[in-house]
């Protein structure tokens, strides 16, 4: 039978196959991170075993630093033991860390694919469910948890059933002012928080080839938004260019040989999918989210849907979200007053989102009512940013750039909003809290981000940039 | 490194009758700064269970003594967002060893199942029908047979079968880990690696 790109990847590193039971699913890359690796770095000690393979395993701090006065002790003493933690189990196993001091420190799905260790053909693991983001590359990748963290350091190897394959196609040209986020709103909108549960996801279709490489991790960085396992994209040209130079990745006659087998990654043309969506690039506009999980978006410019719209199984779900967010089905978002912006996170903390921020808030000024947290993913994103006049160009326009980490993502650090106030962040969850307890999340765009940061409400980012 | 074996349980169970529940409402970020895998109970459900106070919410589920037992019934979609095996840590050590749902999230499966807390998966009218059994009655009590698959309601008699991997299964009823299965492979690994590069 004719494969698909994920069939291709995962059978070449199936170690052991037995009808009915996971697949031992070889693993070549494996990002570690302070929260969710202490326990199973224990578990090795505890049976007196070695990482197997420290040379394929990378890790750094990201979800619990500070960012602010990062060359400072960690205040938070649980956040400090974390971080101590890591660095000591690094230290013990071998294993590389780009520690709060390191040039390369980051979050964990920035600095992967920006040093050139994430490469096609791959399997990938991390403890976080937006290890898919990777999947950009032509990958296989994907969050597991503590304990298979624990299998992996232990065997390089992680059991796993091969899951089922779904494909989302978007075609056609995009129009200004969408950006990938819009995209993969859209599509979360449409397939819904659960769609993709079971199911591994590859993005096809000229809207999604015609995405930077940093936009396609991000519509693949919120594949698990849908429930699925993972996103990927088969790799081309804007991956080739991409990878060449980058640090990890082959050097010189290694890197065109690399590209030729790269080439081969794709899915046959009469290969099969499980499940399949094609979605017209015309119909989608700068989206935002209403609600408490990242399904519940709609185009800016339009309404929150009324109560007897959704399914009745939804019906409770979508009364205790309004509630929550102190919406009113019907409402429209646009107009609607918001007191923070954050940008950065895994989805979009990257070069290219703090160069569209620059641009649209060029030459203008921060509303009053808005406090702006803008954190680079990485402190190489940090130093472009600053090499290449963004971090200026954000402070004349009353902005300031933070330190890298995951942040108000998931506030695990300081970086909360507080209860009951309104964020349009351009981070990958509006869950009940997970921007501080009582937080209201609006899932965005950086591009829609700058321009609520401009116009102190909610608004057509179209519109501050001249786009209509 | 073995676990405890998972044995048939008679129990009443908790009713959560409420669709997407996520990893952040199971346990919030900011309880994640443990080391350990013990003690995420206690933070179980925090800004569900308790206001901003710290006040235990009475309206809670969790706070009302009329529903106790190792039993966690919840809607669709259940563990849905990020990877954190402390979430499945949390309500084990809550004290459940059962999580009953019409629909599971991947990643909160395997995890559940590494942990010893079984994820049994039924259909929604079967899950209906226990929400509706357990508000008619607090008392009505559950039996898991992992050995048959089967969950009983006491009172009507009725099993619903349900699935799990053969292999998943026989690690839950013997108490074994992944990680004992794999360093058991550790030469067809090697193997595979010589023929992998």
């Amino acid at each position: 039978m004719s494969k698909t790109l994920f069939d291709k990847i995962w059978d070449s590193h199936v170690v052991k196959h037995i009808a009915n039971d996971p697949d031992v699913l070889y693993i070549d890359k494996h990002l570690v991170h302070e929260v969710t690796s202490p326990q199973a770095f224990a578990g090795l000690e505890k049976r007196g075993i070695k990482v197997s393979r420290p040379q394929n395993t990378i890790a750094t701090v990201d979800h619990n630093v500070p960012t602010i006065d990062q060359h400072l002790p960690i205040k938070d003493q649980l956040s400090k033991l974390q971080v101590d933690k890591l660095t000591e189990y690094c230290e013990k196993f071998g294993v590389t860390l780009y520690g709060l001091n390191h040039p390369y420190q980051g979050i964990v799905h920035v600095i992967g694919p920006q040093l050139g260790h994430t490469q096609p053909g791959m399997t990938i693991v991390c403890g976080d469910s937006h290890t898919s983001t990777h999947g950009a590359f032509g990958a296989i990748a994907f969050g597991i948890g503590t304990s298979e963290v624990e299998m992996v350091l232990a065997t390089q190897c992680i059991m796993q059933p091969k899951p089922n394959k779904m494909k989302i196609s978007v075609e056609g040209d995009l129009t200004s002012g969408v950006t990938a986020k819009d995209v993969v709103l859209y599509i979360i909108s449409k397939v819904s928080t659960s769609g993709g549960t079971g199911y591994f996801i590859e993005f096809t279709g000229s809207a999604i080839r015609s995405l930077s490489m940093e936009g396609r991790m991000t519509v693949c960085n919120m594949s698990i938004e849908m429930g699925a396992r993972g996103g990927m994209i088969a790799p081309d040209e804007s991956t080739f260019t991409y990878l060449r130079g980058r640090e990890f990745a082959p050097q010189g006659d290694d890197f065109d040989k690399a590209v030729e087998n790269w080439r081969k990654l794709y899915s046959e043309p009469d290969a099969l999918f499980d499940k399949e969506f094609n979605f017209d690039a015309a119909d989608i506009e700068p989206m935002i989210t209403y609600g408490t999980n990242p399904g519940m978006g709609v185009k800016i410019r339009g309404r929150i849907p009324s109560i007897g719209e959704v399914k009745d199984s939804e019906r409770n779900s979508l009364e205790k979200s309004l509630a929550y967010m102190g919406f009113q089905a019907e409402d429209e978002l646009i107009g609607k007053s918001v007191d923070y912006i954050f940008v950065g996170s895994c989805t979009n903390g990257r070069i290219e989102d703090l160069r569209e921020v620059a641009k649209a808030v060029k030459g203008k000024k921060k509303a009053n009512n808005i406090i702006a947290w803008i954190v680079p993913g990485s402190k190489q994103v940090e130093e472009q940013a600053n090499k290449e006049g963004i971090t200026r160009i954000l402070e004349d326009a009353g902005f300031k750039l933070r330190q890298p980490g995951c942040s108000a993502c998931l506030a695990m650090n300081d970086d909360k909003i507080p209860a009951g106030k309104y964020a349009v962040s351009t981070s990958n969850r509006n869950f009940e809290g997970r921007q501080g307890p009582g937080a209201r999340t609006m899932l965005a765009s950086p591009l829609t981000a700058a321009a609520v940061a401009i116009s102190g409400k909610i608004v057509d980012p179209r519109e501050i940039v001249g786009l209509q | 490194m073995s676990r405890e074996k998972f044995v048939t349980i008679v129990s009443t169970a908790v009713p959560l009758p409420m669709e997407n529940v996520d990893t952040d409402q199971i346990i919030p970020a900011r309880f994640l700064k443990a080391t350990t895998r013990e003690g995420f109970g206690e933070n179980l459900f925090r800004d569900w269970r308790y206001d901003s106070n710290n006040k235990p919410n009475a309206d809670f589920v969790l706070n009302n003594s009329k529903f106790l037992g190792d039993i966690l019934v919840g809607g669709k979609n259940f563990g849905s967002g990020s990877s954190r095996e402390h979430a499945a840590w949390a309500i084990y050590d809550h004290g459940f060893k059962v999580v009953v749902s019409s629909f599971f999230a991947d990643i909160f499966k395997n995890n559940a199942l590494n942990s010893g807390l079984l994820p049994i998966q039924i259909s929604e009218d079967d899950l209906e029908e226990i929400f509706n059994a357990i508000e008619s009655d607090s008392k009505e009590k559950f039996e898991v047979d992992l050995t048959n698959q089967t969950l009983r309601i006491q009172s009507s008699g009725k099993a619903i079968s349900f699935d799990i991997n053969p292999y998943k299964k026989e690690c839950m009823l013997n108490g074994y880990d992944d990680i004992d299965y794999l360093i058991n492979l550790k030469s067809e690994i090697e193997a595979f690696e010589m023929s992998h590069r």
